[in-house]
């Protein structure tokens, strides 16, 4: 017997699960690509999906990676960035006759399980999108391998076409053969701003310094004497105080030296021109899905921040979800956090407090510390100029989505991507604790700005329409109050 | 730690209802304490459509009269925005705004017919299948976010003190009174109680004997990337309720609600594949924003009285204990309800508006069975399903 259920309520409205995997491996990197041949290997019937070669409008929106408009227009082609992509994966051919079921350009979106507050679904699933439409692929074991993102760093300037992250840069060279800049400045003095300006110069491209705000090079010995065979200026104990151009983009930038305490020594400003500037701080896990999907996380400095907590073979704390690769964790030593708070403290005292930290919705250094609202809004009442950072900790321990909701840093259609991890520095920074303290601004779906034509769910339950209110559909509810019973 | 002073009322609950309720009582001289066990505003109070235009409610007059002075009022941005555009896409959505507009016309309110050209004219991204629409002089919408800050702060700014992360496990009663609540961080001693604590309601009024229906859902709502802003941004339909904020972003939400059979107190709501739905249903309403990309989600609990109509009323049982929901329309509502909770304190009844629809008693001959009659059930997974390892 079952019970009659309220038909405005989900129940009974289960959405159209339109495939399913044995095994779903999402991101075709090096250990995604590997985990899927490995599991057709074994006769599971296994689906890859990669993002790439993206919706070309991704691009200017910086998502997934801070392309900084240096990608050129061959990218808006989308069969030559196939070809381009294809080519770039290795093992793709061993991933086909292995029998991998290979999608390139798809999009995950978001994963949806039942938990404590939703319990409709048959099946685990995993929302997917192409450029035209979206669809859920539910699965029996999901291998996430979506690999790293960039860490943002701002500064005077990096708004301006150019400036870009690592994790950019290398897709723009190596996967898209589309990266539109020539001479490039490093920011970050550890492996990957070594590996980064390195890589870049072997591709042909010029490197006209690499700077670090700390003391010394935290790079292995061999890549220094490297860089430093290849003529490459190295500046540790550094900062770039500006970078300026025009709207085409960077044309120079302005290094300081710091002293100890990590302020500017004055009269040590030097210009170097370049078109390019490369964030090369550090990179940072994608957690984004697992996140999304619920996956408890844990903070490990020494990994790239926020990790998922995994068993020993990779398990996550949810059934049947495995993370693999970068988005498990990034063997970075000095990179990551630890070096961003380092940035971050420099550039606090070369004077950066009015630099607009969140690009999408303009919030400043100084916004975030005094806790102000948007420009559209009146910000300077009584009330307003009394409340800042430091009132709002005495009310209780930092907490980014409380800051994120009041100066909207982090709410615009990148969703924190660039901003996210500099907010934690610079709160961490302001409440005197370390980042880890921070709690993780939540990933939301959609993953990825995606358009309400694609995401719209074409094949939809006849009940939600029948069963769609406005509101909960109680009876009376809104019946004027004077025509009720006394 | 030192002792943690009490207060002459202390507030379980730092939602809209609770903070709005602290701060007028505030306002009215007494010493008040809220209590939150998370951060204020963290729970349906932030996450809600921000509407404020409920004609059918006993304070639809106070709250018309308050939002718009709230900013002034709170010292603080709320981003009210007042009027309300509403567009028809059906013959039934017409004859809804026209029920509507009778019940506020009937307290003085104004409202004008559309036709499909003037909805155009009004809103740049509705299309050719708009039949007609109604703007309402009277409405609105702010900013759920940065309203519940607002609140707290204005309190903080009377001489109330709040404290977070702080959750309430029982209470200390004696003679027919309550006189303490306990919680995770010790004593507090009080004169009066306010309990608005959501979809927590039910089981923290239970620990006084009293019984207050509710049963707790999930809602949810997505937001597109900012866009140009329309005239109005209170604009909806298509069974949909949202705004467009003043940065430019649609933010929309509607259609089925999932119960639960209880509130797990600290999960976050989960957002699901409804997400879709609400995709296309705010196409449908905007055809012209087809290309529009959206950008974030999220979902939020609200609790529901059998009526859904509010409770606002002292607990028989301990006369100094007053319970508080407003059956899952209360954002809008939260200028006033604070006012008449406020009231209940103090005086024992509201001098503004009539309550008596708001009455606990009105459920005294409830059948145990009430949710199951309704069908507010927690409906299952056709199949079992993984759930946390
Ligand atoms: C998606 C969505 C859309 C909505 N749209 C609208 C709309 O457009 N207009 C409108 O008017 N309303 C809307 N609502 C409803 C509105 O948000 C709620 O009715 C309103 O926020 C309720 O406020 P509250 O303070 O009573 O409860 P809550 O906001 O739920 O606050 C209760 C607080 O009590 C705290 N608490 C619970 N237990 C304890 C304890 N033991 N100790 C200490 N603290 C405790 C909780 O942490 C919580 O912060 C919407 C709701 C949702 C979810």
């Amino acid at each position: 017997m079952s019970a009659f259920i309220d038909p405005y309520s989900v129940g009974g409205k289960t959405p159209e699960i339109a495939e399913h995997a044995a095994v779903l491996v999402i991101g075709a990197g090096d250990t995604g690509m590997a985990a899927a041949i490995d599991a057709a290997r074994s006769g599971t019937r296994t689906v890859l999906i990669d993002e790439h070669p993206l919706d070309p409008s991704l691009f200017g929106l910086d998502v997934p990676f801070h392309f900084g408009q240096r990608a050129n227009g061959s990218v808006q082609n989308q069969g030559r960035a196939l070809d381009q992509i294809a080519r770039s994966r290795s093992r793709l051919d061993e991933a086909f006759e292995a029998g991998v079921d290979v999608r390139l350009g798809v999009t995950a979106w978001a994963g949806f399980v039942n938990g404590p507050t939703a319990h409709g679904l048959p099946k685990p699933v995993i929302a997917l999108a192409d450029l035209n439409r979206s669809w859920l692929m539910s699965f029996d074991k999901l291998i996430v391998a979506a690999g790293r993102r960039d860490l943002g760093f701002a500064f005077p300037g990096w708004e301006l076409p150019g400036v870009m992250g690592a994790a950019a840069l290398h897709a723009l060279i190596h996967r898209y053969h589309a990266f539109a800049g020539r001479r490039i400045l490093v920011l970050g003095g550890g492996r990957l701003g070594f590996g980064t300006a390195l890589d870049a110069r072997r591709e042909g491209f010029d490197v006209a310094a690499i700077v670090e705000a700390a003391p010394a090079f935290s790079a292995p010995k061999d890549m220094i004497e490297a860089a430093e065979t290849a003529g490459i200026a190295l500046h540790a104990a550094s900062t770039i105080a500006r970078a300026e151009g025009s709207a085409a983009g960077i044309g120079r930038a302005h290094v300081v030296a710091l002293d100890d305490a990590l302020a500017p020594i004055a009269g040590s400003e030097r210009t170097i021109d370049c078109d390019t500037i490369c964030l090369a701080l550090g990179a940072v896990p994608n957690i984004e899905l697992l996140d999304q999907l619920g996956c408890k996380l844990t903070y490990r400095a020494n990994q790239g921040g926020h990790v998922p907590l995994l068993t020993p073979d990779g398990k996550t704390s949810l059934q049947g979800v495995f993370a693999i690769g970068d988005c498990a964790g990034i063997a970075s030593d000095e990179d990551g956090p630890q070096r961003l708070q380092t940035w971050t403290r420099a550039a606090l005292a070369v004077g950066g407090l009015d630099v607009a930290v969140c690009q999408c919705e303009e919030v400043t250094r100084r916004d975030l510390l005094e806790v102000r609202p948007p420009r559209y809004l009146d910000r300077d009442s009584a009330g307003l100029r009394a409340r800042n950072l430091q009132t709002l900790l005495a009310d209780g321990p930092v907490n980014q989505d409380q800051i994120k909701r009041l100066t909207r840093a982090g709410m615009g259609t990148c969703q924190g991507r660039r901003c996210r991890e500099q907010v934690t520095a610079l709160l961490a920074l302001a409440g005197g604790i370390a980042p880890e303290a921070v709690p993780l601004p939540s990933y939301r779906a959609p993953l990825r700005p995606l358009p309400l034509s694609v995401l719209r769910d074409g094949h939809e339950h006849p009940g939600m329409r029948s069963g769609w209110d406005v509101w909960f559909g109680i009876d009376g509810q809104f019946d004027p109050y004077w025509t009720i019973e006394r | 730690m030192t002792a943690m002073k009490g207060a002459q009322v202390v507030i379980v609950g730092g939602g809209v209802t609770g903070l709005s309720a602290g701060w007028w009582l505030a306002r009215l001289g007494a010493e008040v304490l809220v209590l939150e066990k998370g951060i204020v505003g963290w729970e349906a109070s932030g996450r809600n459509g921000g509407g404020a235009s409920h004609s059918f409610s006993p304070l639809f007059l106070e709250e018309q009269r308050l939002w718009p002075q709230m900013d002034e009022l709170l010292g603080y941005p709320t981003e009210f925005q007042p009027y309300r555009v509403r567009i028809g896409l059906t013959e039934e959505n017409m004859a809804m705004f026209k029920r509507q507009m009778a019940i506020a016309a009937r307290q003085g309110f104004k409202a004008d017919v559309l036709t499909p050209d003037q909805v155009r004219e009004l809103v740049p991204l509705a299309g050719d299948n708009v039949i007609g629409g109604a703007f309402y002089h009277y409405g609105g919408h702010a900013n759920p976010q940065r309203t519940v800050q607002a609140y707290a702060w204005a309190l903080q700014d009377r001489g109330g003190r709040i404290l977070q992360h702080c959750a309430v496990t029982g209470f200390l009663t004696r003679g027919g009174r309550v006189t303490g609540v306990a919680t995770d961080r010790g004593e507090f001693g009080c004169d009066n109680l306010v309990i608005a604590a959501g979809p927590q309601l039910g089981q923290i009024a239970a620990q006084l004997g009293a019984e207050v229906p509710v049963a707790p859902a999930r809602a949810e709502m997505i937001v597109t990337e900012p866009l140009p802003l329309m005239k109005h941004g209170g604009t909806d339909g298509n069974a949909l309720y949202g705004r467009q904020t003043l940065r430019g972003n649609l933010v929309f939400g509607g259609g089925p609600h999932e119960w639960l059979e209880e509130a797990p107190p600290g999960a976050r709501a989960a957002t699901t594949p409804l997400t879709r739905n609400l995709a296309g249903r705010l196409l449908e309403l905007f055809p012209k924003a087809a290309h529009v990309r959206m950008i974030r989600s999220w979902a939020g609990i609200v609790e529901n009285t059998p009526d859904g109509r509010p409770i606002l009323d002292r607990l028989k049982t301990y006369p100094n204990a007053v319970v508080a929901t407003m059956s899952s329309i209360g954002f809008g509502l939260s200028p006033a309800s604070g006012r008449a909770i406020a009231e209940l304190v103090l005086r024992g009844h509201c001098d503004f508006a009539d309550l008596t629809s708001c009455r606990l008693d009105r459920f005294a001959n409830l059948d145990p069975d009430w949710r199951r009659d309704r069908g507010w059930i927690q409906a299952d997974a056709p199949t079992s399903a993984p759930a946390q390892a």
